[in-house]
């Protein structure tokens, strides 16, 4: 299946479940033969992963295999049963402080916005830092409008997320999550939810935000975006980290079969 | 003719039209239309003889009631029982304050861009309550004592219906977010607590709370009955509000939790400034159905021997003195209710369009 014309072939003979290219850096998210299931079901299956701070990670893998329920654990918003994940030398147990420090870190946008409805926008971007972080009123405002400028849609800022469109929304719901200046971005799906023609706004804030060095973690179906600010693109499939290379090998020459599958039917297009 | 020419079709129809399709359509409705005007236009007249054209509204005593229509008359001569009840005269102005003090929080509502509106309103429900609990029963700062048993009219229904609004909705959000709770100690504690009262009439809880409970208190310790019968209505209440605001929690998309929990909020900020500002917003209607059935149901209290405005008409209109007065009487505490009823009902409904930000997509 290796590809003799490129040169990458040769990648080190890591698991395939525990890629990670060798750096300086410090690791800021570890997880270490993580398992979940819901009842009965095991849906993660001895996933390791080491993410270095600055990465941009792009996981894809076909509907229902566990991408989104993986990045939800690394704040918690789902439980994992075995391993361990630890997230800016802060390991997710049951202990909520933990927790809440995690998340303090984490920042997350969703498929579908999850804006709150009866906030402004402005007060959408503010509540987080003002009730958690314990930032003055006024400082929160005048940093949510710096987000918002940079998301593009600070003349928004006083309406309600109601009368904003898809791509406007989830343009506010990074700019929110921002606010908080975490040290890890999660999205899950950010364009999914949108129509074709707002995808495209809310991917170069994405990709301005990829290039300011944020750590990012991506479940995205967008391979144009994996290509262009992927610095590791990681296949999921069936519960598991099939594996993950740098985009360009990834895209040009995927080790497994199951991969060399998705890609086909994703990019025949 | 271009484009920029069409016009919408004119949707309103003229008034002459609109009777005669839907009065005149057919021989049936004709006659119904006829009917029906027939029966109210002959009920109106004497129903306005009766209310206003025919009735004595001033006078000295019980005799001047000669008239054919209504003998307002009663109402006008009772009007200080059935509103202070046997709260003794000279001290009636501590009752007016309060009722002034209930105006000035609560008429602004109505009033689109009324200075201060918010505080009035937040006033109302905070400071005035307090405020109240020194004035009616005085004993501090030099205001004379007034027994509770001396409290009556509709002063005592506004009391009951005020307190047992007030304290039901926190100790009700409360519950409702007990019985959603992960804790199972609190999460049966909960159910069971909603369970039990909400399965109780009224009635049998204010027996109870006059009966019975003296019974279980250990010797020497007692609370006057009004307290007993609020602190029932109040439990009572917040049984039924749990399970209104529950609806509304649940109504909540889970991705608004999730979204709050990923932002760092713990429970009690989670819940306090994004679940239940919307949920609570969302079940308006549903909780102002249960403080308006509330508001009528503190009649009930007559069972117990407490003297609302219901017990201070019933008690008058079997006076001797007076002789048939006995419609003007519940006339006139219905119209009390409705008035109330109705204020509490268009407050709501102002509240709900405040409140809509667009989000229902």
């Amino acid at each position: 299946m290796g590809n003799p014309m490129t040169e990458q072939t040769q990648a080190p003979e890591a698991q395939p479940s525990s890629p990670g290219p060798a750096s300086g850096k410090p690791d800021i998210i570890r997880v270490e033969g993580m398992h979940k299931w819901y009842g009965d079901f095991h849906v993660l299956k001895n996933l390791n992963l080491n993410v270095q701070q600055g990465e941009r990670i792009v996981i894809c893998g076909p509907s229902g295999s566990g991408k989104s329920t993986f990045i939800r654990c690394i704040n918690r918003l789902e439980e994992h049963q075995k391993g361990k994940i630890i997230v800016d030398d802060v390991e997710l147990t049951d202990d909520v402080r933990q927790i809440d420090s995690v998340r303090k870190e984490v920042g997350m946008v969703f498929q579908h916005f999850n804006l709150f409805p009866h906030l402004t926008v402005l007060e959408n971007c503010c509540l987080s830092p003002i009730w958690v972080r314990k930032t003055p009123r006024k400082e929160a405002e005048a940093s949510a409008m710096e987000y918002l400028e940079r998301v593009r849609i600070p003349e928004q800022a006083d309406k309600y997320p109601g009368q904003l469109s898809g791509g406007q929304q989830q343009r506010v719901a990074i700019a929110r999550a921002l606010c908080m200046k975490p040290k890890i971005m999660l999205f899950d799906e950010p364009t999914s939810a949108l129509d074709p023609e707002m995808i495209k706004e809310v991917l170069d804030v994405m990709i301005e935000l990829a290039g300011s060095g944020m750590t990012m973690l991506c479940v995205t179906h967008e391979m144009g975006f994996a290509k262009t600010v992927a610095d590791r693109v990681i296949f999921m499939d069936g519960g598991e980290i099939v594996e993950g290379a740098p985009p360009r090998e990834f895209f040009t020459n995927p080790r497994e079969a199951r991969t060399q599958k998705f890609l086909e039917q994703i990019l025949q297009h | 003719m271009t484009e920029s020419e069409v016009q919408r079709p004119k949707k309103a129809l003229a008034p002459v039209k609109w009777i005669r399709s839907n009065l005149f359509s057919s021989w049936y409705n004709t006659l119904l239309t006829v009917v029906i005007g027939y029966l109210v236009l002959t009920s109106i007249a004497p129903l306005m003889n009766w209310l206003f054209l025919e009735a004595t509204f001033t006078g000295a005593e019980p005799s001047d009631c000669a008239g054919e229509g209504a003998c307002w008359l009663f109402i006008n001569q009772r009007l200080n029982f059935f509103i202070y009840g046997f709260y003794p005269d000279d001290l009636q102005w501590r009752v007016d304050a309060m009722f002034i003090l209930l105006a000035v929080a609560f008429v602004p509502q109505f009033i689109e861009g009324f200075p201060a509106r918010k505080w009035l309103g937040i006033f109302g429900l905070t400071g005035l309550p307090v405020i109240g609990f020194f004035m009616i029963p005085g004993g501090l700062f030099g205001l004379e004592p007034v027994e509770s048993s001396k409290w009556g009219g509709l002063m005592l229904t506004l009391i009951l219906a005020y307190i047992g609004i007030i304290a039901s909705l926190p100790i009700g959000t409360l519950l409702a977010l007990g019985r959603r709770s992960e804790m199972p100690v609190i999460r049966g504690l909960s159910v069971v607590f909603i369970e039990v009262w909400r399965a109780v009439p009224l009635i049998t809880v204010l027996f109870m709370a006059s009966v019975m409970l003296p019974l279980f208190l250990p010797e020497g310790m007692s609370f006057e009955k009004l307290a007993r019968a609020l602190i029932g209505i109040t439990l009572w209440q917040s049984a039924y509000m749990a399970e209104v605001i529950r609806g509304g929690l649940q109504a909540i998309p889970r991705g608004q939790y999730e979204a709050a929990s990923a932002l760092g909020l713990g429970y009690w900020k989670k819940m306090g400034l994004v679940i239940l500002p919307q949920a609570l917003t969302m079940v308006i209607p549903g909780i102002v159905n249960t403080f308006i059935s509330l508001f009528k149901d503190t009649t009930l209290v007559l069972i117990i021997g407490l003297f609302d405005i219901l017990g201070t008409v019933q008690s008058t209109v079997t006076d001797p003195a007076w002789q048939n007065v006995a419609v003007e009487g519940y006339v006139f505490v219905a119209f009390c209710f409705w008035v109330f009823c109705f204020g509490i009902s268009r407050y709501s409904q102002n509240l709900e369009r405040k409140l809509d930000t667009g989000h229902k997509t």
